[in-house]
């Protein structure tokens, strides 16, 4: 009799326990690594914003889902003053920061929080500028935020001024990065008082989406649903990241069901995936170029028309389907077709070996021999680099250039590459940081790049003069206008041979409803549900 | 034995300083430096650069960098990690015993099927059996890892759904760690399930990672084996009429024990080289994995902090290995 009696209650507490389980709803995603750490600031990785700004916080302005768009986040609206110096943010109240086993929050979001989250990336003597041992403000410095900010000033609790020292239009786009993702500064208050300032990088508190609850390094990151989201209630009440590390383990997991959600599958299980019945793959083109820069500081490609030559020769369609196995678009412009002023009406260079051949002759190359550099890592833009180099080594062949492959350690390459006396046409790419074509055409063209993230070592006064008027002025249809001529100006000089721009895919259960993918790349499960 | 014992641990001292030469040299002598890689395709200004090199100490003597690194180092400091920022011997230990659990079951696996395995084919030499075990053997042996472990995982885990993929645990059992050991800790959180889902989730690491411990275990005992049952006490043990498994069990196994004993200690590198592949398959927080991430990043603290950490727990083993195969061979403590 005791026995049943126990019996029973043991059944009717596991029940009890099923219950409880079964009416929280849990997506599980398998991501590709582990963060570096929960505060985004220090970090440019994207596999550390997934797991932090993204679930955790929110930004004065927010990319709108799926496109590259600026939308109000914290800020409910913004003015830019007739110069351009001056950047009005008007807050949004009632934003509740999380509440933790760690913290409790006493006050709602507001003017001293951005100004804390800027200053402390900005100011050399702020006591928060190096909070640990060896931090750097990777993104904030990498935007050139600090010669750019001359001062944040708070007008009232609802709002803030950003004095600029010159007007710069993607100035509201960086803000909608990763590294703008606004921290508490009561939190902070409370740290510094208990002398356990670290943890603002290991317990995070934002106004995000989801709260933080746990990391067990290596394996698990625990997220709830923050309950009084600015937004509304998330459909999920709980995100869970399996780190998981191997593409074809992750696929294994999703087929398995071990998780719901798996990045960055591998080109070649493709197919497989999308016969599964019981997963969807969506797709998505990333907003990246992969390329090939000359050196158009040394002869024989300081001439257009070499340059033009070589570009004929080069058989992207064979290199789209050898490298990136269908996953990817021949690239004729320097940003991606999902980029806004992204010229269509350009024309891309014809495959036509023969023509080349003449175009080289006609321009005094006779026997040229050159080096290819090939990355010795994966990257979106360029799955596979050395296999790049070799087709490009075979095309160039057939139009009389001896090509020979070189490859160093990766940040030997991107040390090395920068110098304007470099030998030989490299291989490399670039993916968008804030969506705004400045992002590629000034940071990867434009003469100041010269020695440094220029690789084609290529200044041109039209296209130098194009886009920097483009930087000054606000009116996007202005820029757009200034933006599409700088790209027929690129096409014609040629300081590259655009490859290619890879597709994203990304595998999930049919269960998943809500995802969008970001074209920035990113990983966003606010408003994803799943069925049960 | 306290002579022998302390001439054991004077060896140490020198091969102490040595790895920490090693491990400090290993990283620099890598191109790349950890400011590069972390700026990556955007790059950093030269004046920016040195200025972070300054900041990570990076710009100081070699000589002084190293001397900080052993003092620290002797106190049980190891730096900060470049990347997390946590300080290196915390992360080494959070991981370590998600290593340690499975080095452990893997040794186990092998050395429970190893050792009779061995037996057998020596008992039975020139046999089929012996054969088939000693070709499995080489086959295992041979076996690359990352292959073995995915063939496994779409056999078991993919087609059949007998185990699971990868991970210590099934996702819903939630519990702070107390050991570290998952297997402790699940039975320690007393969530009905748990210890269950933490051993079916050892299955198939062990057995990756155990392959080639077994491997060299069966042929080591098996050639171990044949050396002792020619022994003439052996054959004057059967004509006392004692009985086979009497002969096998107890006169041979007994001295065939030695040279396996120092195989099984030696393996103890050989799990910890395996143990990265495995954890990366497996999704396995351990610290092999963490060594390769850490690596690649050039964050010289982890690097060189995790190295000299491994090499400590290897020396550590090796001697209690010397210390045992002393206590069973009386021959060893007494020469030299």
């Amino acid at each position: 009799m005791k026995r049943t009696k126990l019996f029973l209650a043991t059944l009717l507490a596991t029940t009890m326990l099923a219950a409880g389980s079964a009416s929280a709803k849990t997506l599980i995603y398998c991501s590709e690594g582990s963060p570096e750490g929960f505060d985004p600031a220090p970090y440019t990785a994207g596999t550390t914003f997934d797991a932090s700004s993204k679930p955790l916080y929110n930004r004065l302005v927010e990319f709108k889902r799926g496109t590259s768009e600026v939308i109000p986040g914290l800020a409910e609206s913004w003015e830019v003053s007739e110069d351009g110096l001056t950047y009005t943010f008007k807050l949004r109240q009632g934003v509740k920061f999380h509440s933790t086993d760690y913290f409790t929050p006493t006050r709602d979001f507001n003017a001293d929080d951005v100004i804390f989250t800027f200053e402390r990336q900005l100011k050399k003597d702020h006591p928060w500028n190096q909070y640990t041992a060896g931090i750097a403000w990777e993104y904030f410095d990498g935007m050139s935020m600090p010669d750019l900010l001359a001062s944040i000033e708070k007008v009232d609790d609802h709002t803030v001024k950003f004095m600029l020292k010159r007007p710069e239009a993607p100035m509201v786009a960086n803000l909608a990065m990763d590294f703008a993702s606004i921290m508490s500064a009561e939190y902070a208050a409370k740290l510094e008082a208990d002398g356990k300032k670290e943890m603002l990088n290991q317990q995070p508190v934002g106004t995000g989406p989801f709260k933080f609850v746990a990391y067990q390094k290596d394996a698990v990151i625990r997220y709830a649903a923050h309950e009084g989201y600015w937004s509304g209630k998330q459909p999920i009440d709980d995100l869970v990241f399996a780190i998981t590390t191997d593409a074809s383990v992750r696929q294994q997991k999703l087929k398995a069901g071990e998780c719901h959600v798996a990045p960055y599958p591998n080109p070649a299980d493709l197919e497989a995936l999308k016969a599964d019945p019981n997963l969807q793959v969506m797709e998505q083109e990333g907003l990246n170029v992969g390329y090939l820069a000359y050196n158009a500081l040394q002869a024989p490609f300081d001439k257009t028309e070499v340059r033009k030559a070589l570009n004929m020769a080069i058989n992207k369609q064979a290199i789209l389907e050898a490298v990136f196995q269908g996953a990817g678009k021949i690239a004729k412009n320097p940003i991606p077709p999902t980029m806004w002023s992204y010229n269509d009406a350009i024309e891309d260079d014809p495959y036509n070996p023969e023509e080349a051949k003449k175009m080289l002759e006609a321009a005094g190359v006779k026997d040229l021999k050159m080096k290819v550099w090939a990355m010795p890592v994966q990257r979106p833009y360029n799955p596979n680099a050395r296999r790049m180099a070799e087709l490009i080594q075979a095309d160039f062949a057939k139009v009389g250039v001896e090509v020979e492959i070189v490859s160093y350690e990766w940040g030997e390459y991107l040390k090395l590459s920068k110098e304007k006396d470099r030998d030989g046409a490299i291989l490399l790419g670039w993916t968008g940081d804030n969506g705004d074509p400045d992002n590629f055409l000034a940071v990867l063209l434009g003469c100041d790049g010269v020695g440094g993230s220029n690789r084609a070592q290529w200044c041109n006064k039209e296209f130098e003069d194009l886009i920097q008027k483009a930087k000054t002025i606000s009116d996007k249809a202005e820029r757009t206008k200034l933006y599409e001529q700088a790209q027929v100006v690129f096409k014609r000089e040629a300081p590259w041979a655009t490859i290619a721009h890879s597709v994203v895919f990304m595998p999930m259960s049919k269960k998943v409803s809500g995802y969008v993918m970001d074209p920035l790349g990113g990983h966003w499960f606010d408003g994803v549900d799943i069925a049960e | 034995m306290l002579a022998f014992l302390l001439r054991r641990i004077g060896l140490i001292i020198p091969t102490f300083i040595g790895v920490t030469i090693a491990s400090f040299a290993f990283i620099r002598i890598l191109p790349g430096d950890p400011v590069l890689l972390m700026a990556g395709e955007r790059g950093t200004s030269p004046e920016r650069h040195a200025e972070l090199m300054k900041q990570f100490g990076f710009d100081r003597p070699l000589w002084e960098q190293y001397f900080d690194y052993l003092f620290s180092a002797l106190q049980g400091d190891l730096g900060n990690s470049l990347v997390t920022k946590k300080p290196v011997w915390d992360e080494f230990f959070t991981l370590f015993p998600a290593t340690m659990e499975l080095s452990f079951c893997a040794i186990l696996f092998a050395v429970i099927i190893g050792m009779p395995a061995g037996v057998f084919a020596a008992v039975k030499r020139g046999s089929w059996f012996d054969q088939t075990i000693m070709g499995t053997a080489l086959v295992g042996y041979s076996m690359p890892i990352f292959w073995w472990g995915l063939l496994l995982i779409i056999l078991f885990s993919g087609m059949l759904g007998w185990t699971p993929v990868s991970g210590r645990i099934s996702l819903l059992y939630f519990f702070p760690p107390v050991t570290g050991f998952m297997l402790v800790d699940s039975l320690l959180s007393g969530q009905k399930g748990a210890f269950a889902s933490a051993l079916s989730h050892l299955i198939l690491p062990t057995i990756v990672l155990g392959t080639i411990p077994l491997a060299v275990v069966a042929r080591q005992t098996r050639s171990a084996m044949l050396e002792v049952l020619g022994e003439d006490y052996v054959r004057t043990a059967r004509a006392k009429g004692l009985s086979p498994s009497r002969v096998i069990g107890v006169h041979a196994l007994r001295n065939a024990m030695i040279p396996v004993i120092t195989t099984i200690g030696l393996q103890v590198g050989v799990l910890l080289a395996g143990a990265i592949l495995t954890e990366t398959i497996f999704s396995w927080p351990g610290i092999g994995k963490w060594m390769v991430d850490s690596i690649f990043r050039r964050d010289y603290p982890a690097v060189q902090g995790g190295l000299l950490m491994i090499a400590a727990i290897v020396m550590l083993v090796n001697l209690i290995v010397d210390l045992l195969y002393g206590l069973i061979n009386p021959r060893i403590r007494h020469t030299r």
